[in-house]
């Protein structure tokens, strides 16, 4: 079997790549999804902690976490839509409207 | 024979690091879209060698399926596969979140070599990861989070038609003025 230290690298590794992401990046989509990677990043340490210990336990938190990266991405992406249609942009360095 | 796992474990991580690259680094945002589908793929393949084969199907269909469709339409709804590239405005915070990242992966890296791996449990194979053994655990220790989920997925939805349903109150307006 292999160690769960693999797993956890593998995660860290998927999750430094999707901060990367969101910081890098200025698409709006692109940093969406690199929100995505960093939650399933989260699932793959979730998993392999749930099989180190037996229990069932980390797979139910995985089922929460896609529950809520759902609903998560449903609202991003609506807020994106309405976004284009005001600013026609989805550029978040154009979005500078509140800054102080 | 003891090798196997471990090639196995190489081959899926490495292409899992190589798309999760790849979808950070195109500048298509279909491309970007289709190499996170890949891998979401690879993730679950994994989560089927860690004993999940549930949660695999589930990271298939919800993520790889659902959320990913749910991506593709609005990219092709808003046309973002073809926005030219962004000058970049804050030309240091590259490099700087390039350093803060590595900073950030070093220290993980460090923290895991610290803490020796704690011995491994090895539970029921017949009954591990099972469906009826989740969805036992599910319905009973974690009732009031599952309830929970559903509220969170109703205020989601709620929300989504809120704030698309914009459009569709200004369009009413002229046939409303046409019939008087």
């Amino acid at each position: 079997m292999i160690p769960v230290n693999y797993y956890l690298a593998l995660s860290a590794v998927l999750f430094c790549i999707g901060a990367l992401g969101v910081l890098v990046r200025r698409n709006a989509l692109v940093i969406f999804m690199s929100i995505e990677l960093m939650l399933n990043a989260a699932n793959v340490a979730f998993v392999a902690f749930s099989r180190q210990f037996g229990h069932l336990d980390g797979q139910i938190m995985v089922l929460f976490v896609l529950t809520v990266a759902a609903a998560e991405v449903a609202v991003g992406l609506a807020m994106i839509v309405a976004i284009f249609r005001v600013r026609a942009s989805i550029n978040v360095d154009e979005l500078n409207q509140l800054r102080g | 024979m003891t090798a196997a796992p471990f090639i196995t474990f190489a081959v899926l991580a490495a292409v899992a690091v190589a798309s999760g690259l790849a979808m950070m680094l195109s500048q298509n945002s279909v491309y970007s879209a289709l190499f996170l589908v890949i891998n979401f793929t690879v993730v679950a393949v994994l989560f089927l060698v860690l004993g999940a084969p549930f949660i695999a199907m589930l990271q298939i269909t919800v993520y790889a399926g659902a959320i990913m469709v749910l991506f593709i339409f609005v990219i092709m709804l808003l046309g973002g596969e073809r926005l030219p590239a962004p000058q970049q405005r804050l030309r240091w915070q590259q490099s700087l979140a390039v350093v803060l990242v590595l900073a950030l992966l070093a220290l993980a890296g460090y923290v895991f070599a610290q803490g020796a791996a704690p011995a491994a449990v090895l539970a029921d194979p017949q009954q591990y990861g099972s469906p009826a053994a989740l969805g036992m655990l599910l319905f009973t220790k974690y009732l009031f989070p599952f309830e929970f989920t559903s509220l969170l997925l109703l205020v989601a939805m709620i929300g989504v038609v809120v704030l698309t349903a914009v459009e569709e109150r200004r369009r009413r307006l002229p046939r409303a003025s046409r019939r008087t």
